[in-house]
C-alpha cells in the first residue's frame, strides 16, 4: 500500500512541478521525464535482470526513427507514430536479444555494443532517407494534441508517458515475472535448475526494455522536433547506464532520480566550466566510493528497506 | 557594536550618506539607465567543433567590442551570453531553451555544425526567437527549417561548391574524381559539384565516399581512375593529415592530377605543417583568405587586427594557433546584420522579435567594409540565405595565395522556399 502511495505521490508532485515551474525548468522537466522512461527501460534489463547492455542507443534510435520515418515519408499522424516508435524499439530489441543473449557478461556487452554501432552506421549509410548525421526536422509538437499550445502538449505527453512507464514498471517488478528477473540476476544457474527457461525470460526482459526505450526515443523525437543519427551513438548507450547507476539500479524510482540529478549536474556545471564531464565523472567516483548502490539503492539499504 | 536591527539615527544617516556617495561614484552614466540588449551565442566550446568554437568566441568578443565602442544598438549597450552546446544536437536544443527562457536573450546566433542547427532550429521556431546561424549548410535555403532561422553571415555550401566549377573545369581539367566523407556534408559536395561540373561541360568520372570511421585511405586511392585530371577532396578532422600523406606516398614523385580541396579540411591547421608538403602547388577553396593578400582592404586589416590574427592567419599571441579564418568572419558579419536589423526594426524588446525578422528579410545587399570585411554580399530575404564572393588559393611555399575570386552570381541558384510567406 505505502509503495503505491509513494509512487502516486511522486507523480502528483511531478504534475504540480510541471504546472508551476518557470518555463525553462518546466521544459527541462519534460525532457527529464522522457529520458527517465529510457532509463526505466534500461533499468529493467540492467538493474533487475543483470543484463549489462552497451547497445541501448540502438533501441532508443529505433524509437526515434520508428516514429520519424513514417511521419516524414508516409504522413502518419503523430500519436500513431509514437506507437510505431515503441513497437520498433521492442522489435529491434527482440532481434538483437535472439542473437546477443547467446552470450553473457562481458561478451554480451561487446555484442550489444557492436549491434548499436552497426545500427549507427546503417543510419549514416541510408543518409538520403534518414538525414544521416544532419537528421530530419519533424512537425511542431503542438500538432500532437490539437488545441493545446506546444508547451502544454509537450508537458502532457511527457507526463502521461512517464506515468504509464513508472506504474507499469512498478507493477512489473512486483509481479511473478519481476521476481523471476531478480532471481536470474542473483543466480541464473539456480533459476534454471528451478525450472525457469532463463533464455526466454531474459529475452522478454530485453524486449520490454526495448519497448520502453523505443517509446522514449519516439517521444523525444516528436516532442522536440528532431531525429538524427547522433541519437544512435555510443553516448546514448552509456547515458542510461549512468542515470540508472546514479539513481540506484534495481529501484523503481531510481531512473527518475538519476536522470534528473545528472541533467542538472551537467546544466549547472556548464555555467561554470567546459569540463562538465569532469563533474559527472567526479560525481560517479564519489558515488561508487560512498554509495555504490546509487542514491535510492543506498536509501533502501539504510532506511527504507521496503522500497521496490 | 551598533545594533543593525534597530539602528540609531546616526547610523542611518551615515548609511544614507555612504549610499549617495557610492551611487554618484559608480560608472553608470555611459549608458544612462538603458538595459543591455542580450544576445545569446550557441557556442561549440567542446566536442568536435571546439577548434571552430574557440575562434568563433574570439570573433564574437571582438565584434561586440566594436559595436559597443560605437554606441551599442539603438543607444543600448550589447552583451553576449555564451553557452556551450558540446557540438551536439540534443544539447543544442537545450541551449536554445536556456538562452531564450532562462538568460532572457533577445535572439540567438552563432552555431556552425549542421546537425546542431537542424536539431535546434525547431525549438527556436517554437519559442519564436530569431536564430541566426553561421553554418554554411544548405538546410536554411532548402526550406527545411523555419521563418525564425536565417543565415545572413555566410554563403551556403551549395553556392560555394557550384561557384568553384567554372574555374576548376577551365583551369585544372574537365575529368574530375571526388573524394568526400560518406555523410551529409560530403553529399552536398558530391551532388552540387557534380551538377555544376556537368553544366560546365566537364564530368565527374568517379565518386569515392570515405566512411567516417576510416583512419587510413590506402585502399581507396587505387580507385582513383588514371585518366583523372582533377582530384577534388574534402575531408574533415584529423584524418586529413593522414589522407594527404598517403596521397603523397601513392603518387610518389611521379605525375599526379591537379588537386583541388576545400579548406574545411585544414581550418585551424597550419598548411606548412610537416607531412603536408604534398599540398604544395595544389588549390583550395577559401571563403576568406587566411594569409593576408597584397591587395588587402583597410576593412580587412582592421578586422584582422580586431580578432587578433596575424598576416599568416594564426593568433597574434601564438603562431601555432591557426584561425578558422574561412568561417569565423560569419560571426562578425552576422552581428553587423543584427545591429542593422534591430535598428531598422526599432527593436525595444522581445515583443519586437517579429519586426526584427521582417527587417532582416527586407535587406538585399551588404556593402564591403568594416561591417562586412569578407566582401560585398547579396541577401535573399525569401530563402534567408546570403551570397558572397568565394576565393581560390594556391599553396605556394606553404602559404595560401589567392589566384581567383568568383562573382556573387556564380553561386546563386533558384529559390527552393519563400520563408517570408510563412506565418510566424
Amino acid at each position: 500500500m505505502r509503495i503505491w502511495t509513494l509512487h502516486l505521490f511522486t507523480l502528483a508532485v511531478l504534475a504540480v512541478l510541471l504546472a508551476t515551474l518557470p518555463p525553462y525548468h518546466a521544459t527541462n522537466l519534460a525532457r527529464i521525464l522522457v529520458l527517465a522512461v529510457f532509463a526505466i527501460g534500461y533499468n529493467l534489463a540492467f538493474g533487475y535482470t543483470g543484463l549489462l547492455s552497451l547497445g541501448h542507443a540502438l533501441f532508443f534510435a529505433a524509437g526515434v526513427y520508428g516514429a520519424a520515418l513514417p511521419i516524414t515519408y508516409l504522413g502518419l499522424p503523430q500519436l500513431p507514430a509514437l506507437v510505431a516508435g515503441l513497437l520498433a524499439g521492442g522489435l529491434v530489441a527482440g532481434v538483437t536479444g535472439l542473437l546477443a543473449l547467446r552470450t553473457a557478461g562481458v561478451s554480451f556487452m561487446i555484442v550489444t555494443l557492436m549491434f548499436a554501432q552497426a545500427g549507427y552506421l546503417t543510419l549514416l549509410y541510408f543518409g538520403p532517407v534518414t538525414g544521416g548525421d544532419e537528421g530530419l526536422v519533424l512537425p511542431d509538437a503542438a500538432a500532437l494534441l490539437p488545441g493545446l499550445s506546444a508547451d502544454v502538449a509537450r508537458a502532457t505527453i511527457a507526463y502521461a508517458l512517464f506515468s504509464a512507464a513508472l506504474l507499469s514498471s512498478l507493477a512489473l517488478v512486483q509481479s511473478r515475472l519481476g521476481r523471476t528477473l531478480v532471481a536470474i540476476r542473483e543466480n541464473e544457474d539456480r533459476s534454471r535448475m528451478l525450472g525457469y527457461n532463463t533464455f526466454a525470460v531474459k529475452l522478454t526482459a530485453l524486449v520490454l526494455s526495448g519497448l520502453f526505450s523505443g517509446a522514449a526515443g519516439a517521444a523525444y523525437a516528436l516532442l522536440f522536433g528532431y531525429a538524427g543519427a547522433s541519437f544512435a551513438t555510443i553516448q546514448y548507450s552509456i547515458l542510461p547506464m549512468l542515470w540508472v547507476l546514479m539513481g540506484g539500479a534495481g529501484t523503481v524510482l531510481g531512473p527518475l532520480v538519476g536522470t534528473a540529478a545528472m541533467f542538472y549536474l551537467v546544466d549547472i556545471a556548464g555555467s561554470y566550466t567546459t569540463a562538465t564531464l569532469l563533474f559527472v565523472g567526479v560525481a560517479l567516483v564519489l558515488l561508487i566510493l560512498f554509495a555504490p548502490k546509487g542514491i535510492l539503492g543506498t536509501i533502501r539499504e539504510r532506511w527504507l528497506t521496503w522500497l521496490p | 557594536m551598533t545594533n543593525l536591527i534597530t539602528p540609531t539615527r546616526r547610523t542611518l544617516l551615515k548609511g544614507m550618506g555612504a549610499g549617495l556617495l557610492a551611487s554618484a561614484a559608480l560608472p553608470g552614466h555611459v549608458w544612462g539607465q538603458a538595459a543591455p540588449i542580450k544576445l545569446g551565442f550557441q557556442l561549440h566550446r567542446t566536442g568536435i567543433g571546439a577548434a571552430y568554437g574557440r575562434w568563433y568566441e574570439r570573433t564574437a568578443q571582438a565584434a561586440l567590442k566594436v559595436v559597443n565602442d560605437a554606441g551599442g544598438i539603438n543607444g543600448r549597450p550589447v552583451e553576449i551570453v555564451f553557452e556551450d552546446d558540446a557540438t551536439d544536437p540534443k544539447r543544442g536544443a537545450e541551449v536554445v531553451e536556456k538562452l531564450a527562457s532562462q538568460a532572457g536573450c533577445d535572439l540567438i546566433f552563432g552555431p556552425l555544425f549542421s546537425h546542431v542547427v537542424i536539431g535546434s532550429a525547431p525549438r527556436a521556431g517554437e519559442l519564436k526567437i530569431p536564430y541566426l546561424v553561421c553554418s554554411e549548410g544548405y538546410h536554411v535555403a532548402s526550406g527545411m527549417l523555419n521563418r525564425w532561422t536565417m543565415q545572413p553571415g555566410i554563403t551556403d555550401v551549395r553556392a560555394q561548391v557550384s561557384s568553384m566549377a567554372p574555374w576548376v573545369t577551365q583551369n585544372l581539367g574537365k575529368k574530375v574524381t571526388m573524394v568526400y566523407p560518406d555523410y551529409a556534408f560530403g553529399y552536398d559536395h558530391r551532388d552540387f559539384f557534380t551538377e555544376a561540373v556537368k553544366a560546365q561541360g566537364g564530368e565527374v568520372i568517379a565518386q569515392i565516399a570515405i566512411p567516417p570511421t576510416e583512419t587510413t585511405f590506402t585502399r581507396y586511392l587505387p580507385q582513383i581512375p588514371t585518366e583523372t585530371e582533377v582530384l577534388y577532396h574534402v575531408m574533415v578532422g584529423p584524418a586529413v593529415l593522414t589522407f594527404v600523406k598517403e596521397l603523397g606516398d601513392f603518387y610518389g614523385s611521379g605525375a599526379r592530377p591537379q588537386i583541388f580541396g576545400f579548406i574545411d579540411s585544414l581550418e585551424a591547421v597550419d598548411t606548412a605543417s610537416p607531412g603536408l608538403e604534398f599540398l604544395e602547388g595544389t588549390h583550395f577553396w577559401e571563403a576568406h583568405n587566411r594569409v593576408k593578400q597584397a591587395d588587402a582592404s583597410e576593412a580587412e586589416t582592421f578586422y584582422r587586427a580586431a580578432v587578433g590574427v596575424d598576416d599568416n592567419g594564426a593568433s597574434v599571441s601564438d603562431a601555432a594557433d591557426v584561425a578558422t579564418y574561412s568561417h569565423m568572419f560569419s560571426v562578425w558579419e552576422t552581428l553587423s546584420v543584427i545591429k542593422k536589423g534591430m535598428e531598422a526594426a526599432g527593436y525595444q524588446g522581445p515583443a519586437d522579435r517579429q519586426k526584427f525578422v521582417e527587417a532582416v528579410e527586407a535587406m538585399t545587399t551588404f556593402d564591403a567594409g568594416q561591417d562586412h570585411p569578407q566582401g560585398a554580399k547579396v541577401f535573399n530575404g525569401k530563402t534567408h540565405q546570403v551570397f558572397g564572393h568565394q576565393f581560390i588559393s594556391k599553396v605556394e611555399g606553404g602559404k595560401l595565395m589567392r589566384v581567383h575570386q568568383t562573382a556573387i552570381e556564380d553561386g546563386q541558384y533558384a529559390d527552393a522556399v519563400d520563408y517570408s510567406t510563412q506565418s510566424f
